[in-house]
């Protein structure tokens, strides 16, 4: 038997509490800042009808993040709110994988991202819909019925544009071959990941992997493309450490609330 | 969740709870979908319930299509609006993501609207994932029932909808996406 102080299990409270919060934002800015990136091609795009399904895609991953976003504010119990977090946060406190704020680069690597994004969250939306968070799980199966028509859609582009033209085809393999590395820092199990596995709020990362990988080959194989090789790597999004490309994003998204405090629509 | 209470200048009249949830579904049901607004919410199947709570606030529950449609808020201070001019007394709109909102909960009276205003509704039940990823039906054109047809977008002028075309009578139709 043991006794714990009621102060020793505030500060553990507050610990599971802080782990949830930033495991819930690596999920949401994912989600935002995908969905910022996916915003730039409004207006953009090769043809209207990927004008509209790229601004749609945008559009479900910034409402996801919403969702999230909000969520983790309440988890963190400071009286922050989605707007708060989303846009008065500092480049180092975001925590998303950072293949999601990769350039656009033409549409095809738009779309190779698109698809490497798409069937990641496919497969942990799937699993996370039987969390032991409810919250979490409902915003899991919400999510994924709104993910699985976003594959649809990028999975499409990637075999017309895989299987079309030799310039087609040499522009998204050469995109996979950019973009390839930083799909590891996805599945880089680390301790938060672990912890969230071992409550029950996460499924573990090497299944979503190995579904992912099952996938992916899948989509690779009918778009005629070579999955590359697999390379170390040393990206670490998640724990708020990131790309210059962030920066710039931060910039575009936060301008108006950081100009004009509280303002709202 | 998120609960807002208001209480109404007509919650003075008292009226029985039988009768503020039939008063609140009328008023709802007079709720039109601002993206289509040939149909209402209720047709939508977006109200899931209309209960008194054991403290006398009716409680409404809804659910949004999409989690970044953009009428999901004006819907909400729509069905804020209708209630507080239906005289249903103290109510709260509680936001439901769990279960999931399905196109399969679209009334028979939601699907007779959307085709006679030219949207094709969705297909029943919500699809195994395989074959949203790997359609091979084609959606019939809900003007000359032709199914030559083909899909130009897979997102129109909402999330929810897709453009089609249809080859036979060469004119572009919306479909109502199975989610």
């Amino acid at each position: 038997m043991s006794t714990v102080s009621p102060a020793a299990e505030v500060r553990e409270f507050d610990a599971d509490a802080q782990a949830l919060f930033r495991y819930v934002l690596r999920l949401g800015d994912l989600s935002l800042v995908l969905g910022q990136r996916l915003g730039e091609w409004v207006g953009h795009a090769p043809a209207l009808e990927e004008d509209l399904g790229l601004a749609n895609l945008a559009l479900d991953l910034i409402g996801q993040a919403r969702s999230l976003l909000t969520y983790a504010g309440e988890v963190e119990g400071r009286g922050r709110g989605e707007d708060e977090i989303a846009f008065l946060r500092e480049h180092g406190e975001y925590l998303n994988a950072i293949l999601a704020e990769q350039p656009n680069g033409d549409f095809g690597q738009t779309i190779v991202r698109q698809v490497l994004i798409d069937a990641f969250q496919l497969e942990l939306y799937q699993r996370m819909t039987a969390s032991t968070d409810p919250r979490l799980a409902a915003i899991a199966a919400k999510s994924v019925k709104e993910i699985l028509y976003h594959l649809r859609y990028s999975r499409g582009w990637l075999v017309r544009l895989g299987d079309g033209t030799v310039e087609s085809h040499a522009r998204v393999q050469s995109a996979l071959e950019a973009l390839w590395p930083y799909t590891v820092e996805l599945f880089a199990e680390d301790e938060l990941d672990r912890m969230m596995a071992d409550r029950g709020v996460a499924p573990r990362l090497s299944d979503v992997q190995a579904a992912w990988r099952g996938r992916i080959d899948e989509i690779l194989a009918e778009a005629t493309l070579q999955r590359p090789k697999d390379r170390p790597h040393s990206w670490h999004g998640k724990r708020g450490q990131h790309s210059e490309h962030l920066g710039y994003i931060l910039a575009e998204m936060q301008h108006l609330q950081r100009t004009h405090p509280g303002a709202r629509w | 969740m998120h609960a807002e209470t208001r209480d109404p200048a007509s919650a003075s009249v008292p009226a029985d709870g039988d009768r503020r949830v039939s008063l609140a579904w009328r008023a709802l049901a007079a709720v039109d979908d601002p993206e289509i607004p040939a149909l209402s919410i209720v047709d939508l199947g977006l109200i899931r319930s209309v209960e008194l709570a054991s403290n006398g606030t009716l409680e409404v529950g809804l659910s949004p299509t999409y989690l970044g449609c953009p009428a999901t808020e004006v819907i909400r201070s729509s069905v804020e609006h209708a209630l507080g001019g239906a005289g249903v007394g103290a109510f709260a709109v509680i936001n439901v993501l769990s279960p999931a909102w399905t196109s399969d909960w679209i009334t028979a009276e939601g699907r007779r609207k959307l085709e006679s205003y030219g949207i094709v509704p969705p297909e029943r039940s919500a699809a195994s994932l395989r074959e949203i990823l790997h359609p091979h039906r084609a959606v019939g054109c809900p003007r000359c029932r032709s199914t030559d047809t083909e899909c130009v977008s897979e997102f129109g002028s909402t999330p929810c909808k897709a453009l089609h075309r249809c080859r036979a009578c060469l004119e572009p139709f919306e479909y109502f996406k199975c989610i």
